[in-house]
């Protein structure tokens, strides 16, 4: 195997020769397993102490895992160059740029990151203000009693002869509108303060289900082994902050039980290995359905090595209700996502399979098999009404071979993406101009 | 007797401010607080102006807007839609479905009053 030129898969593949955990890792060197994983993907730099750090604990002398740091500098400035639509860098001669003005190599590498950055903000915010329908709800909320104390205190100042039970009412009145008012700004603010990180600011009840599945690592040992129930992890979950969450994270628990229940770790990880992950052959293996067997796949183990698998939940509004992102693979925080996203081709197509190599559209393409099925959701009779769950599973192409079959080109939603000329584009793009 | 107005509202302290300094200036007023029949309401009650909320219970101000303009007996009704969004989305949906004015909360009760006057008066 070639020696990687990347700090960060340099510490990667240390770690791993060694056998170490990346979460013991992290905890080791005093940082978070997810700010770990960005070093180790080359998302983050790194230097100074935690370098010293990570390097002591590797066994290792630092200098052979910053080696190569020009070579990262060199990656990032073809990353700087492949994302520019009309502007032609010259290729060719990057090394002698990076090697001539060093100075200004780093600072279109740091201006690089930082666009990446603000655009992800961008993104963020924008997402937010247009579809989080909690902020929206709250701020709907603060309006109205900002209104109802409003009018009320001008009719008290103002009104020189009103009557004594009509003065006693709106003195009531506003008394209650002032409490109302602090509990919906504190929990306004408690909403957007949660923590100082913007990645975790802007949690809903799903968003704090799938941050606190991210924690275990999209796998649960004590349903897998029936040694606890959903509730009592519940309970022992702190992530979880309101009473929604822990409802949304409740359903979510009891599905997985009776999915593990049904298709038991022991056979199902060694035969999702042996049949590619292919949902099919799994769902006739198990006798099961191929929702259920993608969600399976969704929470098998993760090798340390291995990209991740993903998978994305929506119901029949198009409404994300569960995602867990593939490798290199961002999906939209609120709303819905790619229109031609084949979970939403499940949709219109309920019960017919659908299986699609798709290639992500933006700087970095990658690419997946996608599996998407469309299920009733809810049994309510002859009489309906219909209630259908679409699922994707999204395998990126370095855990199997893709069949040969076309490419689907796609995004993760409108606004966030700039692929030119999509004939099911909805709103303009916010990285490009040129939709 | 002055005006008759109908004010569909869910607020309650809302509604009882409103109630108050319409009733003071002259105004006959009615309230409902549930989307769901208010049209029906409002072609019962057949008032001289519609204080519309858009953020009601089980219907909302822009489908009951759209509702009301589609019968000839509403059709010109005048309608001071109500809403705590100000966006411009806002404003345009309330425009296209055929508001006569729009006013984003928290408003004044002067900016009522002068609303509902320039309503009745035109």
């Amino acid at each position: 195997m070639p020696r990687s030129t990347l700090i960060g898969n340099r510490i990667r593949d240390r770690r791993a020769s060694l056998g170490i955990k990346q979460a013991d890792l992290a905890r080791r060197v005093g940082v978070s397993p997810s700010y770990l994983n960005l070093i180790e993907h080359n998302k983050r730099r790194i230097g100074g102490k935690l370098l010293v750090d990570l390097a002591a604990v590797l066994e290792v002398d630092p200098s052979a895992l910053s080696e190569g740091a020009e070579a990262s500098l060199l990656a990032a400035l073809r990353d700087a160059a492949s994302g520019q639509g009309s502007a032609t860098p010259e290729l060719d001669k990057i090394e002698e740029f990076a090697g001539r003005f060093p100075g200004w190599a780093s600072l279109i590498d740091w201006q690089h990151r930082h666009i990446a950055s603000l655009e992800r903000t961008v993104e963020t915010l924008t997402d937010r203000l247009t579809h989080d329908p909690f902020l929206s709800a709250s701020l709907h909320e603060v309006l109205s009693v900002v209104t109802a104390i409003r009018s009320t205190a001008t009719i008290l100042n103002e009104t020189k002869d009103i009557e004594p039970e009509w003065r006693e009412r709106f003195h009531r009145n506003v008394a209650d509108d002032s409490l109302r008012l602090t509990e919906s700004a504190q929990a306004l603010v408690n909403y957007l303060d949660s923590s100082g990180d913007a990645e975790t600011t802007l949690s809903s009840p799903e968003e704090e289900l799938e941050s606190w599945m991210e924690l275990r690592g999209y796998h649960l040992p004590e349903l897998e082994e029936e040694t606890e129930r959903p509730e009592v992890l519940i309970r022992s979950a702190p992530e979880l902050t309101s009473s929604h969450s822990r409802a949304v994270a409740e359903n979510y628990l009891k599905r997985y039980a009776r999915d593990a229940e049904r298709m038991p770790l022991d056979l199902f990880a060694p035969a999702a290995q042996r049949l590619d992950f292919e949902p099919a052959a799994l769902a006739q293996e198990f006798e099961t359905d191929l929702s259920s067997v993608m969600r399976r796949i969704s929470v098998l183990p993760d090798q340390e090595t291995e990209e991740r698998i993903g998978l994305v939940v929506c119901d029949s509004s198009g409404t994300l209700l569960f995602r867990k992102p593939p490798e290199g693979f961002a999906l939209p925080r609120f709303g819905a996502g790619c229109p031609l996203w084949p979970l939403y081709q499940a949709l219109t197509r309920p019960m017919a399979p659908i299986r699609r190599v798709i290639r992500t559209s933006g700087r970095n393409p990658r690419q997946y098999l996608a599996y998407a099925i469309s299920q009733p959701a809810y049994q309510s009779g002859f009489d309906g009404p219909e209630v259908f769950e679409a699922t994707m599973l999204l395998i990126p192409e370095s855990r199997l071979t893709l069949p040969q079959s076309p490419t689907l080109s796609l995004g993760t939603s409108c606004r966030i993406c700039a692929k030119r000329n999509c004939a099911a584009r909805r709103e303009p793009s916010i990285l490009s101009d040129q939709n | 007797m002055g005006k008759h107005i109908l004010v569909i509202e869910d607020e309650p302290n809302i509604i009882e401010a409103i109630r108050f300094i319409l009733s003071r200036d002259g105004w006959k007023v009615d309230i409902h607080s549930n989307g769901e029949d208010a049209v029906e309401v409002v072609q019962r009650i057949a008032p001289d102006v519609l204080m519309l909320d858009v953020m009601l219970p089980n219907k909302s101000g822009y489908d009951i807007l759209q509702e009301l303009r589609a019968d000839e007996r509403s059709a010109h009704l005048p309608i001071l839609m109500l809403t705590a969004r100000g966006q411009n989305k806002d404003r345009e949906m309330a425009e296209r479905f055929g508001a006569s004015l729009f006013m984003t909360k928290p408003f004044s009760n002067a900016e009522v009053l002068q609303s509902l006057h320039s309503l009745v008066q035109a």
